[in-house]
């Protein structure tokens, strides 16, 4: 028997199992690290004030109040307008057109708007409607979040209603039940938590998105809620502060990320929570 | 009270205007796509008509006489995004590996929960990470080191030149491999996770080690899926804005060194799109827009097609 080859393989199979474990706690520290940075730089500027004040000029205090509202605002006008667009369209390729051409090419299509830069996103809206209104508005803010949260709940709406069983929409179509009704009544119900979690994951999607925002909400020193003006958000607000030089902006920022960080990561958690409670049931 | 006969008349419109409403959203989804092409494509006309095809291949960018290039943009997205890849995908493969193969069953939720909280955390924490903390890092220690061991090499002599900035394209790429990691990480792993058991006993019951099994048995059999989960990756690293507009310099122009500030596309669009004045500099940003938006539209149809295949023959 050739004991060297023996060896040999057994000596690569360590070095690869090595490798592979040395990737895994390289991968996952330096994750750790960043987050860890996050947390010790975020919550060492964290305070009332943060949620209570208006941004300040440079070397003065303040907090982000204007920045957060800005961005709670557009979030929910963005999921308002892309949510019943998501939620249709998932339903057309989930119900009508499951076996339809139709909805394999909106499908790829849309697996890749799903993944498209969210700059363009920007440069789109600038175009069709920044330029024709002449002015930034947090209306064109919204609409550009909108673009982004349509393909996610499109994704999730139609995964989840093709997990409804089949004899469930049977049932109620032998009641004689008209389709529409069928979907609205039973589909619907039945695929709640999935389409919750879809739209649970877009808010977690577009709640840190920058480069959509930069050139459509543009950003605000102060106190708006102009749906037609300007108006700040914490990405925004986050990436002039942290390329400023000045110390209590740069503080500010690294608060901003971590509200936004924490945020993105709650939504995240209860959408695995939605998901999961549904399925052990 | 309405008869019988209407009322089922109402619920059949009902029924056919909600299919109609449906079916003409999910067209919507195709036509948004169209507008968003068309729109770049209009807005980038007067730069194109000004410029052609040297557009393309000038890397000249002066606002001040309007003479626009693309050259610098465009080299600077393909070599942060080469960067972040050849990091990116080896480790990426290596930690998917683990999680399949080597890590112990009641370990394998949390790791692979944790990476997917992680793929989700929003870019610009990864440049207010980048700026503050990674870029001062990799002056002070990590740079100096380079260009002291490879100052005598002669090739990689010109590509680790120059002063040790901090910021520039190498910070880029390593801030665009930490990002697309997560992804990659979790695409390879569920499709590792697609191998029959059969396959794998077999081999092992041949007296293959892990590594061979790994090797032989996974990897082909996965090959296509995998090649899709790293140009998914690269789809993201390509158009990623914010994590590489904070560390990577923003200078137009082609430097060999690595180490040297340079841009991107979507570096410059977020740089200068507020700030540029007349015409032809915003048709210019948006015709850089368009480039982008074509090369990552290539790469994620390939993407998505490969992982088609593999989901079509899973159904199969």
């Amino acid at each position: 028997m050739d004991v060297s080859l023996y060896r040999r393989r057994r000596r690569r199979n360590w070095m690869a199992m090595f490798l592979s474990l040395a990737a895994t706690l390289v991968g996952l520290g330096w994750l750790v690290l960043i987050l860890g940075v996050l947390l010790w730089e975020g919550f060492s500027g964290l305070s009332l004030k943060v949620f209570t004040e208006m941004t300040p000029p440079p070397g003065a205090d303040g907090g982000l109040l204007n920045p957060i509202a800005g961005s709670l605002i557009m979030t929910v006008l963005a999921v308002l307008f892309g949510t019943p667009v998501g939620i249709l369209a998932g339903t057309y390729m989930a119900e009508y057109g499951r076996y339809a051409r139709t909805t394999s090419v909106v499908r790829f299509i849309n697996d890749i708007l799903l993944s498209a830069p969210s700059i363009i996103v920007g440069l789109f809206i600038y175009e069709v409607m920044v330029a024709q209104m002449g002015h930034f508005s947090a209306w064109a803010g919204a609409v550009a979040l909108a673009v982004i949260v349509v393909p996610v709940v499109i994704r999730t709406t139609e995964d989840m209603l093709l997990l409804v069983p089949n004899p469930l929409r049977e049932a109620a179509a032998a009641l004689g039940i008209p389709r529409a009704y069928i979907i609205r009544h039973v589909a619907y119900r039945a695929a709640k938590a999935g389409i919750v979690t879809g739209v649970l994951l877009a808010i977690a999607r577009i709640s840190g998105e920058t480069a959509p925002l930069l050139f459509t909400a543009l950003n605000n020193q102060f106190w708006s809620h102009n749906l037609n003006a300007p108006m700040a958000s914490l990405p925004a607000v986050i990436f002039q502060f942290a390329l400023s030089p000045y110390a209590d902006w740069q503080k500010l920022a690294w608060t901003g990320a971590l509200i936004i960080t924490l945020a993105v990561l709650t939504l995240s958690i209860v959408a695995r929570v939605v998901t999961g409670s549904r399925r052990q049931s | 009270m309405p008869s019988r006969a209407q009322v089922l008349v109402r619920m059949r419109l009902a029924d056919k205007a909600f299919q109609h409403l449906t079916h003409a959203t999910a067209l919507a989804v195709l036509g948004l796509l169209g507008c968003i092409i068309v729109s770049l494509v209009i807005g980038s006309l007067p730069a194109l008509r000004a410029f052609g095809f040297d557009f393309l291949v000038t890397q000249k960018w002066n606002p001040v006489t309007e003479r626009f290039g693309a050259l610098a943009p465009i080299y600077g997205t393909l070599i942060t995004s080469l960067i972040a890849m050849a990091i990116a995908v080896p480790l990426g493969l290596f930690v998917a590996m683990f999680l399949t193969e080597l890590c112990p069953l009641w370990l394998r939720r949390p790791i692979g929960i944790a990476v997917e909280l992680l793929a989700g955390i929003p870019s610009i924490i990864y440049g207010i990470w980048g700026l503050f903390v990674f870029a001062p890092f990799l002056q002070s220690h990590v740079q100096p080191l380079l260009i002291d061991t490879f100052g005598e090499v002669p090739i990689l002599s010109s590509l680790f030149a120059g002063p040790p900035y901090g910021i520039g394209t190498l910070t880029a790429g390593l801030i665009l491999a930490i990002m697309v990691l997560p992804f990659i990480t979790s695409i390879s792993r569920d499709v590792f996770d697609t191998v029959p058991a059969v396959l794998k006993e077999s081999a092992y019951g041949l007296g293959c080690t892990t590594w061979e099994v790994f090797r032989n048995v996974v990897l082909p059999y996965t090959r296509v899926g995998v090649i899709g989960g790293v140009m998914l990756g690269l789809g993201r690293a390509l158009g990623e804005t914010m994590a590489v507009t904070f560390v990577i310099g923003n200078a137009h122009k082609i430097a060999p060194s690595i180490l040297a500030p340079g841009t991107t596309i979507s570096a410059t669009i977020a740089n200068e799109f507020t700030e540029a004045v007349g015409d032809l500099y915003t048709s210019s940003l948006i015709a850089l827009g368009l480039i982008l938006f074509a090369i990552t539209l290539v790469v994620l149809a390939v993407a998505r097609y490969l992982l088609l295949r593999v989901e079509r023959r899973l159904g199969a």
